[in-house]
């Protein structure tokens, strides 16, 4: 009774194990794509590769995005990241129109504290990420898709909502005036 | 099913490389786009915690960030083309009267 019990939970195991194995397969490329094209800004010296290679890794997230059940988020970051703020980035490179790339970033102290850093970093981060999904830390629950998300806009958020859209003017206006400013106004 | 521990640690990954860059790269363009890196991965563990908790609250805050995201984009450049304007170089190592 107790030994087949036990082959049950191990059976059972095993196919979760590979179901999530499987799961993680086909993850594993927008996965390896974002974080290979992040690496390579940071190797890369020229701002317009640097630029094209943060839009294939928004491209890449966007895709996760949507594989989270957040389609409207997807949508957004595929829009607004990888097509107009990257867009914009690429624009003013164009304005720099700098003639010769970047020199050689030497390997510093400020390199070596700076991996530190990102190294401890990391491991702060993956540790509080793991204990966030802690069994019992989390209650599943159904999600709402974009109805909810829609009714949350603009029930509970509404304020956040409406001061978000005067944020959006402020800037409008603000990169004007600065835009508008003459040569050491 | 993913487990969304797998995201919360590539939005970690993402994170510190973000910062990373950050401090590695002198031009102020590409810090500029590395926190833009950074943005995104707090954007994925948001998500990766609605999918978690089954609410959809942190989907809206990714529309919030993603909002904000523009606008600060929109700001920040315009700075850095008046500092270009101003002294024709964006390297951050040649941008030092705040060094006492």
């Amino acid at each position: 009774m107790r030994d087949s019990d036990f082959g049950l939970t191990l059976a059972a195991g095993k196919t979760k194990y590979r179901g999530k194995f499987h799961g993680l397969g086909y993850l594993r490329y927008p996965v390896a794509l974002c974080i290979g094209s992040v690496l390579a800004m940071i190797l890369s010296r020229n701002q317009a590769h640097n630029a094209l290679f943060l839009v294939l890794a928004f491209s890449c997230l966007g895709g996760l995005f949507g594989l989270l059940d957040a389609p409207f988020a997807a949508a957004a970051q595929v829009l607004v990241y990888a097509g107009a703020i990257m867009v914009l980035f690429l624009f003013a490179i164009m304005m720099f129109n700098l003639r010769e790339p970047a020199p050689r970033e030497r390997r510093t102290l400020r390199t070596f504290l700076a991996a530190i850093l990102g190294l401890v970093l990391f491991a702060e981060l993956a540790i509080a990420a793991v204990r966030a999904i802690a069994p019992g830390s989390v209650s599943p629950g159904e999600p709402d898709g974009l109805a909810g998300l829609g009714r949350l806009l603009f029930t509970d958020y509404l304020y956040a909502f409406e001061i978000t859209s005067l944020l959006i003017l402020a800037a409008l206006v603000g990169a004007l005036a600065l835009a508008g400013k003459k040569e050491g106004g | 099913m993913i487990p969304p521990a797998a995201f919360l640690l590539l939005s970690a990954v993402l994170f510190s490389l973000g910062v990373l860059a950050f401090f590695v790269k002198k031009d102020l363009l590409t810090q500029f786009m590395a926190v833009e890196v950074m943005l995104n991965a707090s954007n994925l563990a948001f998500l990766a915690m609605a999918k978690a908790s089954g609410q959809a609250a942190g989907q809206v805050i990714v529309l919030f960030v993603i909002t904000v995201a523009a606008a600060e984009a929109v700001i920040g450049l315009a700075i850095i083309v008046l500092i270009f304007r101003q002294r024709r170089t964006i390297r951050t190592d040649e941008l030092k009267d705040l060094r006492g």
